[in-house]
Protein backbone atom coordinates (compact mmCIF):
# COMPACT_ATOMS: atom_id res chain seq x y z
CA UNK A 1 0.00 0.00 0.00
CA UNK A 2 1.69 3.13 -1.06
CA UNK A 3 1.53 6.18 1.49
CA UNK A 4 -0.48 8.81 -0.44
CA UNK A 5 -2.99 8.39 -3.12
CA UNK A 6 -1.81 7.07 -6.09
CA UNK A 7 -1.17 9.57 -9.66
CA UNK A 8 -3.08 13.02 -8.46
CA UNK A 9 -4.70 13.63 -11.36
CA UNK A 10 -5.26 17.25 -13.28
CA UNK A 11 -8.60 18.57 -13.77
CA UNK A 12 -8.43 22.36 -16.16
CA UNK A 13 -12.19 23.53 -15.52
CA UNK A 14 -11.61 25.74 -18.48
CA UNK A 15 -11.32 22.69 -20.88
CA UNK A 16 -14.33 20.86 -19.12
CA UNK A 17 -16.32 24.30 -19.56
CA UNK A 18 -15.26 24.41 -23.44
CA UNK A 19 -16.96 20.88 -23.88
CA UNK A 20 -19.98 21.46 -21.71
CA UNK A 21 -20.51 24.82 -23.45
CA UNK A 22 -20.38 23.37 -26.80
CA UNK A 23 -23.16 21.82 -26.04
CA UNK A 24 -25.12 24.98 -24.33
CA UNK A 25 -24.47 27.63 -26.99
CA UNK A 26 -24.04 24.74 -30.12
CA UNK A 27 -23.11 27.06 -33.04
CA UNK A 28 -22.33 30.15 -30.76
CA UNK A 29 -18.58 30.59 -30.56
CA UNK A 30 -17.39 32.45 -27.49
CA UNK A 31 -14.29 34.29 -26.57
CA UNK A 32 -14.82 33.97 -22.52
CA UNK A 33 -14.95 31.23 -20.27
CA UNK A 34 -17.34 32.28 -18.06
CA UNK A 35 -18.59 29.58 -15.63
CA UNK A 36 -22.33 30.77 -15.18
CA UNK A 37 -25.39 29.03 -14.50
CA UNK A 38 -26.58 25.74 -12.21
CA UNK A 39 -27.14 23.82 -15.35
CA UNK A 40 -23.52 24.85 -16.33
CA UNK A 41 -21.93 24.20 -13.05
CA UNK A 42 -24.17 21.07 -12.51
CA UNK A 43 -22.30 19.78 -15.84
CA UNK A 44 -19.16 20.81 -15.20
CA UNK A 45 -19.29 18.85 -11.95
CA UNK A 46 -20.75 15.82 -13.50
CA UNK A 47 -17.49 15.52 -15.77
CA UNK A 48 -15.29 16.20 -13.02
CA UNK A 49 -16.82 13.29 -10.65
CA UNK A 50 -16.17 10.95 -13.62
CA UNK A 51 -12.78 12.01 -13.84
CA UNK A 52 -12.35 11.76 -10.22
CA UNK A 53 -14.40 8.48 -10.07
CA UNK A 54 -12.41 6.90 -12.61
CA UNK A 55 -9.00 7.32 -10.23
CA UNK A 56 -10.16 4.47 -7.86
CA UNK A 57 -10.99 4.33 -4.22
CA UNK A 58 -9.03 6.86 -2.73
CA UNK A 59 -7.89 10.16 -5.25
CA UNK A 60 -6.56 13.13 -4.92
CA UNK A 61 -7.40 15.85 -7.81
CA UNK A 62 -6.35 19.37 -8.65
CA UNK A 63 -8.99 21.55 -9.95
CA UNK A 64 -7.61 24.53 -12.07
CA UNK A 65 -9.42 27.25 -12.51
CA UNK A 66 -6.69 29.73 -14.46
CA UNK A 67 -8.37 29.55 -17.17
CA UNK A 68 -12.11 30.66 -16.43
CA UNK A 69 -12.51 33.84 -16.61
CA UNK A 70 -15.47 34.44 -14.58
CA UNK A 71 -17.73 32.01 -12.30
CA UNK A 72 -20.63 33.34 -10.51
CA UNK A 73 -22.00 31.89 -6.90
CA UNK A 74 -24.60 29.33 -8.87
CA UNK A 75 -21.56 27.74 -10.40
CA UNK A 76 -19.22 27.96 -7.65
CA UNK A 77 -22.43 26.00 -5.40
CA UNK A 78 -22.47 23.88 -8.16
CA UNK A 79 -18.48 23.77 -9.10
CA UNK A 80 -16.99 23.58 -5.85
CA UNK A 81 -19.61 23.12 -2.70
CA UNK A 82 -21.68 20.50 -3.87
CA UNK A 83 -18.25 18.65 -5.36
CA UNK A 84 -17.19 19.07 -1.53
CA UNK A 85 -19.99 17.67 -0.06
CA UNK A 86 -20.72 15.15 -2.27
CA UNK A 87 -17.36 12.66 -1.18
CA UNK A 88 -17.44 14.08 2.80
CA UNK A 89 -18.90 10.78 3.72
CA UNK A 90 -17.06 8.43 5.24
CA UNK A 91 -17.77 5.84 2.73
CA UNK A 92 -15.92 5.18 -0.85
CA UNK A 93 -14.99 6.90 -3.17
CA UNK A 94 -12.22 8.75 -0.89
CA UNK A 95 -11.90 12.14 -2.37
CA UNK A 96 -9.37 14.71 -1.69
CA UNK A 97 -9.17 18.12 -3.96
CA UNK A 98 -7.15 21.07 -4.05
CA UNK A 99 -8.24 23.92 -6.37
CA UNK A 100 -6.12 26.07 -8.42
CA UNK A 101 -5.69 29.74 -10.22
CA UNK A 102 -8.44 30.77 -7.88
CA UNK A 103 -8.00 34.36 -8.60
CA UNK A 104 -9.22 37.54 -6.97
CA UNK A 105 -11.90 37.75 -9.32
CA UNK A 106 -12.59 33.99 -8.23
CA UNK A 107 -12.44 34.25 -4.42
CA UNK A 108 -15.19 35.97 -2.89
CA UNK A 109 -17.66 33.86 -4.95
CA UNK A 110 -15.91 30.78 -3.88
CA UNK A 111 -15.28 31.73 -0.09
CA UNK A 112 -19.09 32.88 0.16
CA UNK A 113 -20.54 29.79 -0.86
CA UNK A 114 -18.15 27.17 1.16
CA UNK A 115 -18.77 29.43 4.20
CA UNK A 116 -22.71 29.20 3.53
CA UNK A 117 -22.40 25.35 3.38
CA UNK A 118 -19.69 25.21 6.57
CA UNK A 119 -17.14 24.05 3.62
CA UNK A 120 -13.46 24.80 3.55
CA UNK A 121 -10.86 23.64 0.90
CA UNK A 122 -7.14 23.93 -0.03
CA UNK A 123 -6.74 27.03 -2.97
CA UNK A 124 -4.08 28.28 -4.38
CA UNK A 125 -4.94 32.02 -4.58
CA UNK A 126 -1.31 33.06 -6.22
CA UNK A 127 1.41 30.74 -8.00
CA UNK A 128 2.67 28.48 -5.26
CA UNK A 129 0.91 30.20 -2.60
CA UNK A 130 -1.82 28.08 -0.92
CA UNK A 131 -4.49 28.80 1.27
CA UNK A 132 -7.85 27.67 3.54
CA UNK A 133 -10.69 28.92 2.19
CA UNK A 134 -14.51 29.03 4.27
CA UNK A 135 -15.23 27.65 7.01
CA UNK A 136 -13.32 27.25 9.74
CA UNK A 137 -11.96 27.64 12.94
CA UNK A 138 -8.68 29.66 13.97
CA UNK A 139 -7.47 26.36 15.24
CA UNK A 140 -7.61 24.55 12.23
CA UNK A 141 -6.17 27.15 10.34
CA UNK A 142 -2.88 27.48 12.83
CA UNK A 143 -2.43 23.36 12.60
CA UNK A 144 -3.19 23.28 8.64
CA UNK A 145 -0.22 26.03 8.49
CA UNK A 146 2.12 24.13 10.44
CA UNK A 147 1.26 21.06 8.38
CA UNK A 148 1.82 23.16 5.28
CA UNK A 149 5.15 24.67 6.86
CA UNK A 150 6.46 20.53 7.16
CA UNK A 151 4.51 19.25 3.89
CA UNK A 152 3.70 15.99 6.59
CA UNK A 153 3.48 15.20 9.85
CA UNK A 154 4.86 11.43 10.95
CA UNK A 155 2.75 10.04 13.94
CA UNK A 156 5.09 10.00 16.06
CA UNK A 157 6.02 13.70 15.43
CA UNK A 158 2.61 14.95 16.05
CA UNK A 159 2.94 15.40 19.88
CA UNK A 160 5.81 17.62 19.64
CA UNK A 161 4.60 19.57 17.00
CA UNK A 162 1.44 19.89 18.32
CA UNK A 163 1.45 19.78 21.74
CA UNK A 164 -2.08 21.34 22.98
CA UNK A 165 -4.79 18.78 22.72
CA UNK A 166 -6.63 20.75 20.77
CA UNK A 167 -4.25 21.39 17.85
CA UNK A 168 -4.24 17.46 18.16
CA UNK A 169 -7.98 17.83 17.65
CA UNK A 170 -7.95 20.31 14.84
CA UNK A 171 -5.88 17.93 13.08
CA UNK A 172 -8.28 15.47 13.35
CA UNK A 173 -10.58 17.79 12.11
CA UNK A 174 -8.68 18.84 8.99
CA UNK A 175 -8.12 14.83 7.66
CA UNK A 176 -12.54 14.29 8.52
CA UNK A 177 -13.25 17.28 6.43
CA UNK A 178 -10.67 16.16 3.62
CA UNK A 179 -8.27 19.08 4.22
CA UNK A 180 -5.51 17.42 5.11
CA UNK A 181 -4.52 13.38 3.83
CA UNK A 182 -3.62 10.72 6.81
CA UNK A 183 -1.96 7.76 5.29
CA UNK A 184 -4.15 4.36 6.47
CA UNK A 185 -0.71 2.61 6.26
CA UNK A 186 1.68 4.87 8.17
CA UNK A 187 -0.17 7.09 9.88
CA UNK A 188 1.35 10.23 8.43
CA UNK A 189 -0.48 13.67 7.71
CA UNK A 190 0.20 15.04 4.42
CA UNK A 191 -0.23 18.20 3.18
CA UNK A 192 -2.39 18.48 0.10
CA UNK A 193 -0.44 21.13 -1.81
CA UNK A 194 2.75 19.14 -1.41
CA UNK A 195 0.69 15.45 -3.23
CA UNK A 196 -0.03 17.98 -6.73
CA UNK A 197 3.27 20.26 -6.53
CA UNK A 198 4.54 18.33 -9.02
CA UNK A 199 0.97 18.73 -11.50
CA UNK A 200 1.70 23.07 -11.44
CA UNK B 1 -38.86 50.08 -22.26
CA UNK B 2 -38.26 46.62 -20.96
CA UNK B 3 -41.80 47.81 -19.28
CA UNK B 4 -43.08 48.31 -22.61
CA UNK B 5 -42.08 45.32 -23.65
CA UNK B 6 -43.76 43.57 -21.07
CA UNK B 7 -46.52 45.34 -21.34
CA UNK B 8 -47.07 44.64 -24.82
CA UNK B 9 -46.92 40.78 -23.90
CA UNK B 10 -49.67 41.67 -21.62
CA UNK B 11 -51.48 42.72 -24.29
CA UNK B 12 -50.91 40.67 -26.94
CA UNK B 13 -52.54 37.99 -24.59
CA UNK B 14 -55.60 39.33 -24.40
CA UNK B 15 -56.49 40.46 -28.27
CA UNK B 16 -56.07 38.58 -31.29
CA UNK B 17 -53.39 40.97 -33.17
CA UNK B 18 -50.60 42.25 -31.79
CA UNK B 19 -50.82 45.67 -30.20
CA UNK B 20 -50.08 49.15 -32.23
CA UNK B 21 -47.19 50.81 -30.86
CA UNK B 22 -46.83 54.55 -32.18
CA UNK B 23 -43.19 55.51 -32.47
CA UNK B 24 -42.16 59.39 -31.26
CA UNK B 25 -41.49 61.77 -33.44
CA UNK B 26 -38.26 63.01 -32.18
CA UNK B 27 -35.45 61.74 -33.71
CA UNK B 28 -33.07 61.32 -30.71
CA UNK B 29 -36.03 59.18 -28.91
CA UNK B 30 -36.21 56.85 -31.64
CA UNK B 31 -32.42 56.89 -32.00
CA UNK B 32 -32.20 56.28 -28.34
CA UNK B 33 -34.64 53.33 -28.75
CA UNK B 34 -32.51 51.59 -32.29
CA UNK B 35 -29.13 51.73 -29.84
CA UNK B 36 -30.81 49.98 -27.33
CA UNK B 37 -31.80 47.39 -29.26
CA UNK B 38 -35.51 48.56 -29.01
CA UNK B 39 -36.81 47.16 -32.27
CA UNK B 40 -35.28 43.64 -32.44
CA UNK B 41 -36.58 42.86 -29.30
CA UNK B 42 -40.09 44.51 -30.00
CA UNK B 43 -40.58 42.55 -33.30
CA UNK B 44 -43.29 40.22 -32.14
CA UNK B 45 -44.42 42.16 -29.41
CA UNK B 46 -45.76 45.42 -31.12
CA UNK B 47 -47.00 45.79 -34.33
CA UNK B 48 -45.13 49.11 -35.71
CA UNK B 49 -43.76 50.76 -38.59
CA UNK B 50 -39.82 50.64 -38.46
CA UNK B 51 -38.11 53.95 -38.34
CA UNK B 52 -35.75 54.52 -41.24
CA UNK B 53 -31.95 53.40 -40.91
CA UNK B 54 -31.25 56.85 -40.33
CA UNK B 55 -33.15 57.50 -37.63
CA UNK B 56 -31.49 54.59 -36.01
CA UNK B 57 -27.75 55.02 -36.60
CA UNK B 58 -26.51 56.01 -33.23
CA UNK B 59 -23.36 58.58 -32.59
CA UNK B 60 -21.21 57.68 -28.95
CA UNK B 61 -22.90 54.90 -27.06
CA UNK B 62 -23.16 54.76 -23.46
CA UNK B 63 -24.94 51.18 -23.91
CA UNK B 64 -23.83 48.76 -21.33
CA UNK B 65 -26.14 45.87 -22.71
CA UNK B 66 -28.91 46.11 -25.44
CA UNK B 67 -32.50 45.00 -24.26
CA UNK B 68 -31.72 41.49 -24.32
CA UNK B 69 -33.91 38.38 -24.50
CA UNK B 70 -33.73 36.10 -21.41
CA UNK B 71 -35.53 32.20 -21.55
CA UNK B 72 -32.64 29.79 -21.63
CA UNK B 73 -29.34 28.97 -20.01
CA UNK B 74 -27.63 29.86 -23.63
CA UNK B 75 -29.18 33.48 -23.38
CA UNK B 76 -27.38 34.20 -19.67
CA UNK B 77 -24.38 33.03 -21.30
CA UNK B 78 -24.42 35.66 -24.06
CA UNK B 79 -25.82 38.24 -21.56
CA UNK B 80 -22.37 37.51 -19.56
CA UNK B 81 -20.02 37.05 -22.65
CA UNK B 82 -21.72 40.40 -24.11
CA UNK B 83 -21.34 42.56 -20.98
CA UNK B 84 -17.59 41.48 -20.54
CA UNK B 85 -16.85 43.04 -24.05
CA UNK B 86 -18.64 46.26 -23.29
CA UNK B 87 -18.81 47.04 -19.62
CA UNK B 88 -15.82 47.06 -18.44
CA UNK B 89 -14.20 50.64 -20.29
CA UNK B 90 -17.88 52.60 -18.94
CA UNK B 91 -17.56 51.12 -15.47
CA UNK B 92 -14.04 52.60 -15.64
CA UNK B 93 -14.32 55.51 -17.35
CA UNK B 94 -18.04 56.34 -16.27
CA UNK B 95 -17.82 55.39 -12.74
CA UNK B 96 -14.45 55.22 -11.69
CA UNK B 97 -14.73 51.49 -10.51
CA UNK B 98 -11.69 49.25 -10.89
CA UNK B 99 -11.10 47.25 -13.85
CA UNK B 100 -11.91 44.25 -12.06
CA UNK B 101 -15.83 45.85 -11.48
CA UNK B 102 -16.86 44.15 -15.09
CA UNK B 103 -16.39 40.58 -13.57
CA UNK B 104 -18.44 41.63 -10.25
CA UNK B 105 -20.82 43.52 -12.60
CA UNK B 106 -21.28 40.09 -15.00
CA UNK B 107 -21.47 38.12 -11.95
CA UNK B 108 -24.83 40.28 -10.76
CA UNK B 109 -26.08 39.80 -14.61
CA UNK B 110 -25.85 36.39 -14.40
CA UNK B 111 -27.65 35.97 -11.02
CA UNK B 112 -30.54 38.29 -12.14
CA UNK B 113 -30.67 36.20 -15.68
CA UNK B 114 -30.81 33.28 -13.33
CA UNK B 115 -33.71 34.35 -11.33
CA UNK B 116 -35.95 34.92 -14.70
CA UNK B 117 -35.09 31.30 -16.19
CA UNK B 118 -35.50 29.88 -12.62
CA UNK B 119 -38.23 31.86 -10.47
CA UNK B 120 -40.33 33.14 -13.08
CA UNK B 121 -40.98 29.85 -15.42
CA UNK B 122 -41.24 32.33 -18.38
CA UNK B 123 -39.35 34.78 -20.98
CA UNK B 124 -37.85 38.51 -19.62
CA UNK B 125 -35.80 41.01 -20.78
CA UNK B 126 -32.11 42.62 -19.14
CA UNK B 127 -30.54 46.00 -20.22
CA UNK B 128 -27.75 47.83 -18.96
CA UNK B 129 -27.40 51.85 -19.85
CA UNK B 130 -24.95 54.60 -18.42
CA UNK B 131 -26.87 57.80 -18.02
CA UNK B 132 -25.62 60.91 -16.81
CA UNK B 133 -27.75 62.23 -13.50
CA UNK B 134 -25.82 65.60 -13.46
CA UNK B 135 -29.30 67.09 -11.99
CA UNK B 136 -30.48 64.32 -10.12
CA UNK B 137 -27.50 62.79 -8.60
CA UNK B 138 -24.86 65.39 -10.03
CA UNK B 139 -23.04 61.85 -11.07
CA UNK B 140 -23.41 59.18 -13.64
CA UNK B 141 -24.88 56.14 -12.91
CA UNK B 142 -25.17 52.93 -14.37
CA UNK B 143 -29.02 51.55 -14.64
CA UNK B 144 -29.67 47.69 -15.22
CA UNK B 145 -33.44 46.87 -15.31
CA UNK B 146 -34.71 43.30 -15.52
CA UNK B 147 -38.07 42.19 -16.28
CA UNK B 148 -39.84 39.18 -16.60
CA UNK B 149 -43.66 38.10 -17.46
CA UNK B 150 -43.72 35.15 -14.76
CA UNK B 151 -45.47 33.72 -11.85
CA UNK B 152 -44.25 36.70 -9.46
CA UNK B 153 -42.20 36.34 -6.28
CA UNK B 154 -45.50 35.49 -4.14
CA UNK B 155 -46.34 32.61 -7.23
CA UNK B 156 -42.88 31.08 -7.17
CA UNK B 157 -42.66 31.08 -3.15
CA UNK B 158 -46.35 29.84 -2.41
CA UNK B 159 -45.91 26.83 -2.49
CA UNK B 160 -43.15 26.30 -0.20
CA UNK B 161 -43.44 29.15 2.06
CA UNK B 162 -47.45 30.40 2.29
CA UNK B 163 -48.41 28.04 4.95
CA UNK B 164 -45.88 29.38 7.79
CA UNK B 165 -46.95 32.87 6.75
CA UNK B 166 -51.03 32.32 7.26
CA UNK B 167 -53.14 35.53 6.04
CA UNK B 168 -49.79 37.91 6.13
CA UNK B 169 -48.77 35.91 2.91
CA UNK B 170 -48.63 37.90 0.10
CA UNK B 171 -46.86 40.16 -2.18
CA UNK B 172 -45.08 42.39 0.20
CA UNK B 173 -44.17 39.15 2.17
CA UNK B 174 -43.57 37.39 -0.69
CA UNK B 175 -40.51 39.79 -1.73
CA UNK B 176 -39.47 40.14 1.97
CA UNK B 177 -38.95 36.81 2.26
CA UNK B 178 -37.00 36.05 -0.35
CA UNK B 179 -35.53 39.79 -0.63
CA UNK B 180 -34.36 40.45 3.24
CA UNK B 181 -34.29 36.47 4.35
CA UNK B 182 -33.20 34.62 1.13
CA UNK B 183 -35.55 32.02 0.54
CA UNK B 184 -36.40 30.46 -2.39
CA UNK B 185 -39.18 27.16 -3.24
CA UNK B 186 -35.99 25.12 -3.89
CA UNK B 187 -35.02 23.06 -0.68
CA UNK B 188 -31.43 22.96 -1.47
CA UNK B 189 -29.11 24.61 1.11
CA UNK B 190 -27.10 26.33 -1.78
CA UNK B 191 -29.94 28.12 -3.24
CA UNK B 192 -31.33 31.61 -2.43
CA UNK B 193 -28.01 33.56 -2.40
CA UNK B 194 -28.35 34.97 -5.43
CA UNK B 195 -30.41 38.01 -4.32
CA UNK B 196 -28.21 38.10 -1.04
CA UNK B 197 -24.93 38.60 -3.16
CA UNK B 198 -26.39 41.20 -5.60
CA UNK B 199 -27.58 43.34 -2.81
CA UNK B 200 -24.40 42.91 -1.13
CA UNK B 201 -22.47 43.90 -4.15
CA UNK B 202 -24.75 46.96 -4.69
CA UNK B 203 -24.05 47.83 -1.29
CA UNK B 204 -20.39 47.88 -2.04
CA UNK B 205 -20.69 50.44 -5.13
CA UNK B 206 -23.45 52.45 -2.90
CA UNK B 207 -26.25 51.60 -5.42
CA UNK B 208 -30.03 51.19 -5.15
CA UNK B 209 -31.87 47.57 -5.78
CA UNK B 210 -35.68 47.73 -5.80
CA UNK B 211 -37.60 44.63 -6.81
CA UNK B 212 -41.10 45.18 -7.79
CA UNK B 213 -43.80 42.50 -8.25
CA UNK B 214 -47.46 42.22 -7.83
CA UNK B 215 -48.82 44.90 -5.73
CA UNK B 216 -45.52 45.09 -3.82
CA UNK B 217 -42.02 46.48 -4.31
CA UNK B 218 -39.25 46.46 -2.24
CA UNK B 219 -35.44 48.24 -1.88
CA UNK B 220 -32.23 48.57 -0.45
CA UNK B 221 -31.88 52.71 -0.31
CA UNK B 222 -28.38 54.22 0.08
CA UNK B 223 -28.15 57.14 1.57
CA UNK B 224 -28.35 59.37 -1.56
CA UNK B 225 -31.71 57.95 -2.10
CA UNK B 226 -35.36 58.90 0.06
CA UNK B 227 -37.72 55.58 -1.83
CA UNK B 228 -39.34 54.19 0.85
CA UNK B 229 -37.74 50.10 1.26
CA UNK B 230 -41.08 48.64 1.05
CA UNK B 231 -44.39 49.90 -0.04
CA UNK B 232 -47.37 47.57 -0.58
CA UNK B 233 -51.01 49.12 -2.98
CA UNK B 234 -49.29 49.26 -5.83
CA UNK B 235 -50.74 48.58 -9.42
CA UNK B 236 -50.44 45.19 -10.26
CA UNK B 237 -47.52 44.30 -12.01
CA UNK B 238 -47.24 40.24 -13.57
CA UNK B 239 -43.56 38.95 -13.22
CA UNK B 240 -41.24 40.95 -11.87
CA UNK B 241 -39.12 44.15 -11.97
CA UNK B 242 -35.27 44.30 -10.85
CA UNK B 243 -33.86 47.87 -10.92
CA UNK B 244 -30.40 48.69 -10.14
CA UNK B 245 -28.75 52.04 -9.93
CA UNK B 246 -25.13 51.98 -9.60
CA UNK B 247 -23.73 55.81 -9.36
CA UNK B 248 -20.25 56.80 -10.03
CA UNK B 249 -17.54 56.88 -7.14
CA UNK B 250 -18.43 60.30 -5.34
CA UNK B 251 -15.07 62.44 -5.56
CA UNK B 252 -13.86 64.75 -2.56
CA UNK B 253 -13.11 68.10 -3.04
CA UNK B 254 -9.90 67.13 -3.66
CA UNK B 255 -11.48 65.44 -6.57
CA UNK B 256 -10.49 61.58 -5.74
CA UNK B 257 -12.57 59.08 -5.48
CA UNK B 258 -13.96 59.32 -1.64
CA UNK B 259 -16.66 56.69 -1.55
Amino acid sequence: MTDVPRDPIAIDVGEVLGEVLSDVKRSVTSLYSSLVTRPTGRAVRSAIQLQVEGAGTVSLSLIDFSEVSIIDFSCADEVVAKLLQEYLDDGPPDAYFVFSGVHEPHRDQIETVLTRQALAAVVETHPGVFGLLGKHSAGEARVWGVLEEHGAIDAEEVDALLPGAEDREALGGLVRRRLAFRSPASGRVHALSRLVHHLL
Amino acid sequence: MVGLLLAGTIAGREQAALPRLGLPESHDVVGYLARMGFFEAARGIYDFDAPARRASSGGRSDVLLEITSVSSNADVHEVVDRVQGQAGAILTSKLGYPGTAAVQFSVMLSELCQNIIEHADAPGWVAAQAYNWAKRLGRFVVVISVMDVGRGFRGSLAGEHSLRYGDRWGDSTALEAAFLHGLTRFPDSGRGQGIQQIRKQVRRWDGAITIRSGTARIGQVPEWDDAPPLVDGLAPLPGAQVSIILPAKATDAFGTGGA
